[in-house]
């Protein structure tokens, strides 16, 4: 995590169509005739209406499929506008919101996870705000990606968590580095919330006064600097596992928008540059290197998926970009270890030049990379 | 990059107001136009308003023998690319730049009023500075000229310095593939040239190691006061002025009969030796006052030559000691060597033992090194009175190329004749 907080993901500028929106999961009284009838089932999710005036939607589901479902409300770059999670196999609920003119998707999700079924919403009435939606697709899959990074590292949380309540020094160890990767892939989201960030990543220099030290750091200088797994370590443990799982639940939420998609990947550059580089991120277990690779994977799919926006707008730069993720992956591809935990070598075997060397592909890229949000909003 | 300044981003010269517009034109002979300093489009000969700026084109690249200014940020390079087409657009984005910034404007499109999500091309910080005597030199080290298929142009005159005795070179503040020096009377000035050629240079090159200086330890304006190092003393007292055309030709730039065929790139260009030489300060201040002016050669008060009045009387060098510095040092002791020194006073902070990182950082050019520094420092570094109290700990070598004539041109061209050959027939 960086010492100064900056809430770029939500600073950034947003269409005028996705402020101003309140959703709430009251109950609602409006008159069955006028509310949308959801049935969601194991395989299908249909809506009565596709298409309503803009005001206070509400929608009326029934679950007729064998799993718990959620049903969301979906901005076309698949924010979430409300939503309703665990509805339960043949239970209703009602779900309200209110909506702009615009173009939205109600989505169930049986099993409450993936994409979903999709059933389209227009709203009418009022002036709608012009998108782009080769750019709305570019965040949805982003948001998809960021998601899929959340839901794959509560497990590998959850083995951390296990090994050191179980007072397994050596599992513990070697589970650390592998639950940090889907965090460290898509931190800028993470970091947006602002409130969960400082509980899990905080390293000991970057407490405020007061502020007590919880999250991956504190258990990582007990296993490696203490040596000692006691019952306040186990309370971190559980404390980090409820707030990353606070953490999966907010990713469909985050206000994304393609220039923060952009700037994003430019500040995952920033970590590795102030945080990875100088081996001060995992100072205890020197497990550096793999939070770097997930940074520059992070960046890389979110260049990916804004790359043929900015390609039309800026061919040299996106050839550019191209050159230099490869030419860092291969840089990185020269670190894998087969011996350690987490796949790369550990950062205090690696000498001043190799840091040097490893430093000025960071500066290659990030320099370019700092052009793609001018690039995507042209 | 844009060549002339948008008008939401005005120059630095235009935010000031001049006081000084107006100037006389005035011509001045030092190699080429490189000494002349440029005020708006007047000329101001002497370069006497610090706030001036120095012309970039020139057939010798400017801050040779351009009136030493106060401040120094020095940079050596590392090429990463293996891609000669982008290390020669680099070199002539860089080359844009440099026009600009000397000229006292912002790089590119300045440093505000653009895309609200970009980063702006300028830094910033020069903002609202004079172009203050800005000089941007380029040179190209021997590692260079083994990329891009530069072998057979390396000069026969640049020769890796041989080791001499004393020497203890930190790694990491030794060599490069290229540098650029810049040298102005404001530090800031100095420093963001150097941050924007660095920011524009990245995936292309990147610094090696770069250099402070604060204070110019030698003078190539004649008359002037010879500045003292950090020993308190005026050294380098004969150097090479900037107007004097004959030496500037005999000693500092390259002449056309100098260099085989495959060299004839370097023909007004220069050969640059640059050394960061650590002062023991603490224990040349403990030393007494006879030592230390039996180790110059000279008195500390006036920098007189033992035996004389003033500090420009010829030294009678018999007078001295044999292993004083200024004996030793002397053209006349070394068959009429000479050098143009442009070196500066450097303090790194401290070294973690409670005793200042201090010495000079310095810098000479010359038109063969091998008729230069190499026999000058060889002498030096076997019996100099002043080996005591000083380290060698950083060491490069750069050939300097000659001047880029005019707008259409770039740094490097006579070396990149290929590729400038293509641009003209294009």
């Amino acid at each position: 995590m960086r010492a100064v907080r900056l809430p770029v993901v939500t600073a950034v500028a947003t269409a005028a169509a996705l402020t101003a929106v309140t959703a709430c999961t009251a109950k609602s009284d409006a008159k069955d005739g006028d509310a949308i009838q959801v049935t969601a089932a194991d395989s299908k999710c249909t809506t009565s209406t596709k298409s309503i005036p803009a005001g206070q939607v509400t929608l009326k589901i029934e679950n007729t499929g064998s799993k718990a479902t959620e049903v969301e409300i979906l901005f076309p770059d698949d924010r979430i506008v409300s939503e309703k999670e665990n509805i339960g196999p043949g239970t209703k609920y009602t779900l309200t919101a209110e909506v702009k003119a615009g173009s939205y998707e109600i989505a169930c999700r049986p099993g409450m996870k993936g994409h979903g079924v999709r059933q389209k919403l227009t709203v009418t009435g009022g002036s709608v705000a012009k998108r782009d939606p080769k750019l709305d697709a570019a965040v949805a899959a982003y948001r998809e990606y960021a998601q899929s990074e959340a839901d794959a590292t509560i497990p590998k949380v959850e083995t951390f968590v296990n090994a050191i309540k179980a007072g397994d020094i050596t599992a513990a160890k070697n589970a650390y580095a592998p639950s940090r990767v889907g965090w460290e892939t898509t931190e800028p989201i993470a970091e947006s919330f602002g409130d969960i960030d400082p509980k899990t990543d905080t390293r000991v220099n970057d407490l405020e006064k007061g502020q007590k030290w919880t999250g991956w750091h504190a258990l990582e200088k007990a296993l490696w600097v203490d040596k000692k797994v006691g019952a306040e370590q186990k309370a971190l443990a559980d404390e980090l596992l409820t707030d990353l799982k606070d953490w999966q639940k907010r990713v469909g939420k985050a206000e994304i928008t393609p220039t923060s998609m952009a700037n994003g990947a430019k500040e995952l550059l920033d970590e590795v540059a102030t945080g990875k580089v100088t081996g001060e991120e995992d100072r205890y277990s020197h497990t550096d290197l793999s939070d770097f690779k997930a940074n520059v994977d992070g960046a890389e799919k979110a260049y990916e998926l804004l790359k043929p926006v900015a390609q039309k707008n800026d061919a040299a730069l996106t050839a550019e970009l191209d050159k230099q993720f490869a030419a860092i992956d291969t840089l990185l591809d020269k670190y894998r270890s087969t011996s350690t935990s987490d796949g790369f070598v550990s950062y205090d075997k690696v000498t001043a030049d190799q840091r040097k060397e490893l430093s000025d592909a960071v500066n290659a890229l990030a320099e370019p990379l700092s052009k793609l949000a001018a690039a995507v909003v042209k | 990059m844009a060549e002339t300044p948008k008008s939401e981003s005005p120059s630095r010269r235009s935010l000031i107001g001049w006081g000084g517009a107006g100037l006389a034109l005035g011509a001045v002979a030092a190699g080429g136009a490189v000494a002349m300093t440029r005020v708006g489009e007047d000329v101001d000969p002497a370069g006497a308003d610090t706030g001036a700026a120095v012309a970039f084109h020139g057939a010798n690249q400017a801050g040779i023998a351009t009136p030493v200014q106060d401040r120094l940020h020095f940079a050596a390079f590392d090429v990463k690319t293996d891609d000669r087409a982008e290390f020669v657009q680099m070199l002539k984005d860089w080359t844009a730049a440099a026009r600009r910034m000397t000229g006292g404007h912002a790089v590119g499109d300045g440093a505000y009023g653009g895309l609200a999500e970009a980063p702006p091309d300028d830094t910033g910080e020069a903002l609202g500075l004079k172009p203050s005597r800005l000089t941007l030199t380029i040179g190209f080290g021997p590692s260079f000229f083994e990329k891009f298929g530069l072998e057979d142009s390396r000069p026969e005159a640049l020769v890796d310095l041989p080791q001499f005795p004393g020497d203890n070179f930190d790694k990491s503040r030794t060599g490069g593939d290229l540098c650029v020096q810049a040298c102005a009377d404001d530090p800031q000035v100095a420093v963001h040239a150097i941050r924007n050629l660095a920011r524009i240079g990245f995936g292309k090159v990147a610094i090696r190691w770069s250099q402070l200086g604060f204070g110019k330890t030698s003078s190539t304006t004649p008359g002037a006061q010879t500045p003292r190092n950090l020993m308190g003393f005026k050294d380098g007292t004969r150097n090479i002025a900037g107007t004097e055309t004959d030496r500037l030709k005999k000693f500092v730039w390259v002449g056309e009969g100098d260099v085989g065929e495959n060299s004839a790139w370097m023909t007004g260009g220069s050969y640059l030796v640059a050394r960061r030489i650590r002062m023991n300060i603490e224990t040349w201040d403990r030393t007494s006052l006879q030592e230390q002016e039996d180790v110059f050669g000279r008195d500390k008060g006036e920098g007189a030559p033992v035996g004389k009045a003033k500090e420009h009387d010829a030294p009678f060098l018999k007078a001295m000691k044999p292993d004083a510095h200024v004996r030793l040092a002397h053209p006349d002791s070394n068959g009429g060597v000479t050098i143009l020194r442009r070196g500066y006073s450097f303090t790194d902070g401290t070294d973690g033992l409670g005793r200042l990182d201090a010495g000079l950082f310095f810098l000479a050019y010359q038109r063969d090194v091998r008729k230069g520094f190499i026999p000058l420092q060889r002498r030096l570094s076997a019996t100099d009175a002043l080996n005591e109290y000083i380290q060698h700990v950083g060491s490069a070598v750069f050939a300097v190329p000659p001047g880029v004539r005019d707008k259409d041109d770039w740094w490097g061209s006579t070396l990149f004749s290929k590729e400038a050959k293509e641009a003209k027939e294009s």
